[in-house]
């Protein structure tokens, strides 16, 4: 334990390039399982830079940041999931963009 | 009953009967109404009668004000009267006159239907123009002057089921309208300057403070002028009262003849020192009338209803009035006033005699020989005519040549104005002898089909009577007017002035009874014919108003019709209406978009809070 | 405590009526009449208390103990927002005429309300209620409630009660008010907080707001607040397109209320804030004002002769008449202001009865159209002449009250203006233009209507003659002796001028 053995900007740039593809996911993709998919890429992108800030500094607070947000995405997948099966019985699709209802 | 203290009753007879008839509305019996409606005039005039008395004998002018009408700052007009020479002679024109006309109405209006609502307009506008005379101020004189133009509008268009009286009325009233605002502007002007309404005030405080050719006193003049050729029927605002013959006959009588048109030669009159002191106005007022006068008298030449004619030249003949008014000479010009009432209310009488016994007729070429068939008729018209033509010995000859011979006596201009007033009334000879003859002369193309009653027939011999001998009444006006001397006019000049109307009269023979001049080979000439449709249109004055004032007043309000303004708000509306469904397009309902443009959003935040931190 | 009755009479008045209609249908109306005679006992038994010369005392306008009647209550008292009544010879002769055209407009809509009278006599109460507090209020923020209290009653009238187009014209109606409101509420609170800063308490009373040492700029931006507020209801020219809408929908006693009542707030708020708030910046203002108003004068004029349906000639008429208003406020001497006062009771009654012909008319033959009826002198003598009198008060005939204001306005303003006055004589024919214009087209000329219309036309009867007798009589009165009224409006003028000491002339000058 006596911090990061390989330099923090790396784990940083790939946490950004993890995030970048999981927002160009949730933007690009129409199925709302890769959504939710993508969404989890982004949280585990948050939740590596939390871990390696943490080590760099020797601080315990990155992990327990990590612990949180594996407890979020874990609550996400279940509503989440939860959501999908109900969109799927109501629309008989799992495409978003034939499933919008709220319109302006 | 003489003094100042009964003057209020003067205008109320009238004005209580108006009243009673107005509220009553048509639920008496007819008896009643001719008793009040003529009746109230009847006790009007006496009233005038015994104060005109008081006053011949007394010399006193009296003033007396009623009540304060409303006292703001130092503006403080009275309902209060002035009376003096001139008012009376207008009061005694008024309401003798207006008697004579009323009594006449009872048989002319016998089978109308609205007979209450006639006496109760007839009574209105005698208490109008009674306060018109003897008003005290420019502000009850005003009241007077609006009352009787409302009173006009309201006779001339009596007969309202025909659209046609209605907008000769309308027209009437708002051609007036434009005079009197006109004097309205005047009239602020006055208080503004001199800051008073009331008149005798007025005309000292201006004799002190101006001197003669000032501006201000030539720019009110010019405004008051205004107000006096719109209700005058004078140049550039005559053309409202060939049209307003639509009104029953005697209310052509009283108002269009006698009364309410010669206001404007009342007011000037009345003003007199005020427009001494604007000699450029003073020129104006004779030049007005002189183009009025031969307009008029060119016009009433080629017209062929009798009562077109008549009003032709009843404009003709208050331009002559205004002619002695612009020469300096108001005594001529009001006893002008005084026989032209007598003469052109019997004119017009006899006129609504011949029309009212002849089915409703107003074309003189559909007339002819009445003569023998209606000799009362025949005799007042005559005696009429030689008056309006001013044969020598009648009221008119008495009126009319000290006119013409005081335009001769103005320097510079003098003789231009004396040969036109000479040109107006060989032109007067022979249009008034033109209807003599051929109404009443040659073979008769039309039957009467009813003889006048009494109640017409004495009316008309009491003003023949007037006709003749009104040239030798002496008006009190010696202590109105300045002492007014022509001087010596040359011999010649008043021979020819005298001689003039007699050589119209033998014109008139020669072409319309005695076939001996023919001039059929001229009018039957393209050039003829045009000169004729011409006049015939009164010079087509109506044509040009028509294109410059009333087209493009209709024309304006077409175009605003939708309100243009409107047009800014329903933009704003429409405005945000656009931007509302732009707007609401952005909710559209897709997830990714809505992701999407949250992190453009958060990009966009991050960049700014990266800015304002370095 | 006699004021805040009046109002509570309205008020309660019209909560009771409402309830009313459970039991009968001809019951609210006549509560309704029972609520404003009462409200009138009142005001006149709180007179009655008065000293005799207390009337012609001019009040010294800094100073409310001065005025006939002061009535102050703490309300907010944490913002110096009290519950502040005043009244002075103005505020009386305009809640006087509240109240009287009150009646008449009761007495217009006896049978043409079916739906829901209980509630539309209610509307009618407050909306007097209204109106009446804004007459009287003298705190600025009890003075803005009531501009509304006054706007919602109104646009409920318009919106249920009145006629095709009823939806658009009281949303057109509502949100001109109210937006103009808004900018009044800006410039009252702006006000307030410069009263702070001067003064060092919070106060939202006209006396302590009177006076304070602006800056001129900002001056000038909160007299455009209040004064575009005013404007929109006077109605002044360019922004008076929400009237001939909403007098067209209303129902009777609607236009009857606009006409008569509700524009005159404009006028009054003109006259007791606006101007006395911040007289410099008004007088600079003056000559912006005064084309306003002489452009309306010549814009309705000129449109109310294009119109086709009688009651919105009548609403243009309006606009025409109330630019007299606009060009007497801004002359701003006793003469102009004299004839600014006089024009709103005599506009407020004439008016008033035109409208209540155009709804008679419309009872009887369904249409207001002019071009559909014509001739009807004929068959309805009695509707005839009374509309040949009001049409001839409204195109100024003397003897009438309309020419005594008209001719007093335009000799006050030819001292100020002699171009302005110029321009709204022209004022004085076009009037005569539509005025005779009206008469033709409904009751001179042959008539448009079907036999079966006119068989069964019925003339005015008694309740209608009455009321239209009473409203002749005012116009006579007004027209031929004023001078009670003068008398009565002349010490506020006087304590107004006391207030602007600077007049449009010299502003101008020093521009």
């Amino acid at each position: 334990m006596n911090g990061l053995q390989i330099p923090l900007e790396h784990v940083l740039i790939i946490a950004s390039f993890m995030f970048s593809f999981g927002l160009l996911g949730l933007m690009l993709r129409r199925n709302i399982i890769f959504m939710l998919m993508s969404l989890e890429v982004m949280l585990n992108a948050a939740a590596l830079a939390f871990v390696a800030a943490g080590a760099k500094w020797a601080q315990a607070d990155g992990q327990i940041i990590f612990l949180l947000i594996l407890s979020v995405a874990a609550a996400e997948v279940a509503v989440g999931l939860g959501l999908v099966l109900q969109i799927q019985r109501r629309f008989k699709t799992l495409d978003m963009d034939t499933a919008k209802r709220m319109r302006g | 009953m003489a003094g100042s203290n009964y003057l209020w009753l003067i205008p109320f007879f009238p004005l209580l009967s108006a009243t009673l008839l107005m509220v009553t509305a048509g639920q008496l019996p007819k008896k009643i109404i001719g008793f009040l409606g003529a009746g109230s005039i009847a006790l009007s005039a006496l009233c005038v009668a015994l104060q005109a008395q008081h006053f011949l004998a007394s010399g006193e002018i009296m003033q007396v004000t009623l009540w304060t009408w409303m006292s703001v700052a130092n503006f403080a007009p009275g309902i209060a009267f002035y009376i003096d020479g001139l008012s009376i002679v207008m009061m005694s024109v008024i309401t003798g006159v207006g008697f004579l006309i009323h009594l006449y109405s009872l048989e002319f209006m016998d089978d109308d239907s609205s007979y209450s609502r006639y006496f109760a307009y007839m009574n209105l506008f005698v208490a109008a123009m009674l306060l018109l005379v003897m008003a005290d101020n420019l502000l009850l004189l005003y009241l007077g002057w609006e009352g009787v133009g409302v009173c006009s509008y309201l006779l001339v268009g009596f007969w309202y089921r025909d659209p046609a009286n209605g907008k000769a009325a309308r027209k009437a009233f708002v051609v007036t309208r434009v005079g009197d605002a006109a004097m309205a502007l005047g009239l602020f002007l006055l208080f503004t300057e001199l800051g008073s309404l009331d008149i005798q005030t007025l005309l000292l405080a201006a004799d002190s403070k101006w001197q003669s050719g000032d501006l201000i006193p030539t720019i009110a003049t010019a405004l008051l002028l205004g107000g006096a050729v719109g209700k005058s029927a004078q140049l550039p605002l005559h053309t409202w009262l060939p049209d307003a013959m639509a009104g029953p006959t005697p209310v052509s009588a009283l108002i269009h003849a006698a009364t309410m048109v010669t206001a404007g030669v009342y007011l000037i009159a009345r003003h007199y020192s005020l427009f001494l002191l604007a000699p450029i106005t003073l020129e104006a007022v004779a030049w007005i009338g002189l183009a009025t006068l031969l307009i008029a008298a060119f016009t009433a030449l080629a017209q062929q209803d009798i009562k077109r004619i008549l009003a032709y030249s009843t404009i003709s003949q208050i331009g002559y009035m205004f002619l002695a008014l612009g020469v300096g000479a108001f005594s001529a010009g009001i006893f002008h006033l005084m026989t032209h009432a007598f003469f052109k209310a019997l004119l017009f009488l006899a006129a609504g005699a011949v029309i009212h016994c002849l089915h409703h007729e107003h074309n003189i070429f559909k007339m002819g020989g009445l003569r023998t068939r209606l000799p009362i008729v025949f005799w007042s018209f005559l005696i009429g005519s030689a008056a309006l033509a001013a044969l020598p010995f009648t009221s008119g000859f008495y009126s009319k040549d000290p006119i013409l011979l005081s335009a001769w006596a103005m320097p510079n201009i003098g003789s231009y104005l004396w040969a036109g007033g000479l040109l107006g009334a060989l032109l007067t000879a022979i249009y008034s002898f033109r209807l003599v003859f051929v109404v009443f002369f040659g073979e008769a193309k039309t039957l009467p089909n009813k003889q006048p009653g009494w109640k017409m027939s004495l009316p008309l011999a009491l003003l023949c009577l007037l006709s003749i001998i009104g040239g030798w009444f002496v008006l009190p006006l010696d202590h109105v007017f300045p002492a007014y001397s022509h001087g010596e006019i040359n011999h010649s000049v008043e021979i020819i002035s005298i001689a003039t109307p007699l050589i119209g009269l033998a014109i008139a023979y020669g072409l319309f009874l005695g076939k001996q001049l023919s001039i059929s080979g001229f009018t039957q000439s393209t050039l003829g014919k045009a000169l004729q449709s011409f006049c015939f249109s009164g010079w087509r004055f109506d044509a040009l108003y028509q294109l410059l004032w009333v087209c493009p007043y209709q024309v304006l309000a077409q175009l605003w019709r939708n309100e243009p303004i409107d047009y800014l708000y329903r933009g704003i509306v429409s405005l945000m209406q656009w931007s509302n469904e732009q707007l609401s397009k952005l909710q559209s309902g897709e997830l990714r978009w809505y992701a999407t443009s949250m992190v453009f959003g958060l990009v966009i935040l991050v960049l700014i809070m990266l800015r304002s931190l370095s | 405590m006699s004021l805040a009755l009046l109002l509570g009479i309205l008020l309660a008045g019209g909560l009771v009526a409402w309830l009313s209609e459970r039991w009968h249908k001809d019951l609210p109306r006549w509560l309704s009449l029972v609520t404003i005679g009462l409200a009138l006992l009142q005001l006149v038994s709180s007179l009655n208390v008065l000293a005799p010369d207390s009337f012609t005392l001019v009040p010294d306008g800094r100073d409310a103990s001065s005025w006939l009647i002061h009535y102050q209550l703490a309300w907010i008292p944490r913002f110096g927002i009290s519950f502040e009544l005043a009244m002075d010879g103005l505020s009386l002769l305009l809640v006087l005429l509240t109240l009287l055209l009150g009646l008449v407009a009761v007495a217009s809509s006896w049978t043409e309300i079916d739906f829901k009278p209980g509630f539309f006599q209610a509307n009618l109460l407050w909306t007097l209620a209204g109106v009446c507090g804004v007459f009287l209020a003298l705190d600025l923020l009890l003075f803005f409630l009531f501009w509304e209290v006054m706007l919602i009653p109104m646009y409920l009238l318009i919106a249920i009660w009145g006629h095709e187009n009823k939806a658009y014209a009281a949303m057109k109606f509502f949100i001109f008010t109210q937006v103009s409101g808004l900018l009044m509420l800006l410039s009252i609170i702006t006000l307030a907080w410069q009263g702070y800063v001067h003064n060092g308490y919070y106060s939202f009373s006209y006396f302590d707001l009177l006076a304070l040492p602006l800056d001129s700029t900002l001056a000038y931006c909160l007299m455009l607040g209040f004064f575009i507020a005013f404007v929109v209801k006077l109605p002044a020219f360019p922004v008076h397109t929400w009237l001939p809408d909403a007098h067209t929908q209303a129902p009777t006693a609607g236009s009857v209320l606009l006409a008569g009542i509700l524009l005159k707030t404009g006028a009054y708020g003109l006259m007791r804030f606006s101007i006395p708030l911040f007289p410099e910046a008004s007088m600079q203002f003056a000559h912006i004002a005064m084309s306003l108003g002489a452009a309306g004068v010549i814009y309705g004029a000129v449109l109310a002769f294009a119109q086709s349906d009688f009651k919105r000639l009548v609403a243009y008429s309006s606009v025409s008449h109330m630019g007299f208003v606009l060009l007497g406020l801004y002359a701003w001497n006793s003469l102009a202001m004299q004839g600014a006062v006089m024009q709103m009771l005599a506009h407020g009654v004439s008016t008033a009865a035109l409208f209540m012909m155009a709804g008679a008319l419309q009872q009887r033959l369904h249409t207001r159209n002019m071009f559909k009826m014509g001739g009807l002198w004929y068959y309805m003598p009695r509707m005839g002449a009374c509309a040949l009198f009001f049409a001839v008060a409204s195109l100024g005939l003397p003897g009438l009250g309309n020419f005594v204001a008209e001719f007093l306005i335009l000799v006050g303003l030819f001292a100020v203006s002699p171009v302005m006055t110029a321009i709204a004589t022209l004022g004085l024919i076009t009037a005569a233009v539509y005025s005779l214009w009206m008469m033709q087209q409904t009751f001179q000329g042959k008539t448009q209507l079907a036999t079966k219309t006119t068989a069964s036309l019925q003339d005015f009867g008694g309740r209608e003659m009455f009321t239209m007798a009473a409203m002749m009589l005012a116009l006579l009165w007004l027209g031929l002796y004023p001078q009670p009224v003068l008398d009565l409006a002349q010490p506020v003028i006087d304590s107004l001028q006391a207030l602007v000491t600077i007049s449009p002339q010299i502003a101008e000058a020093s521009l």
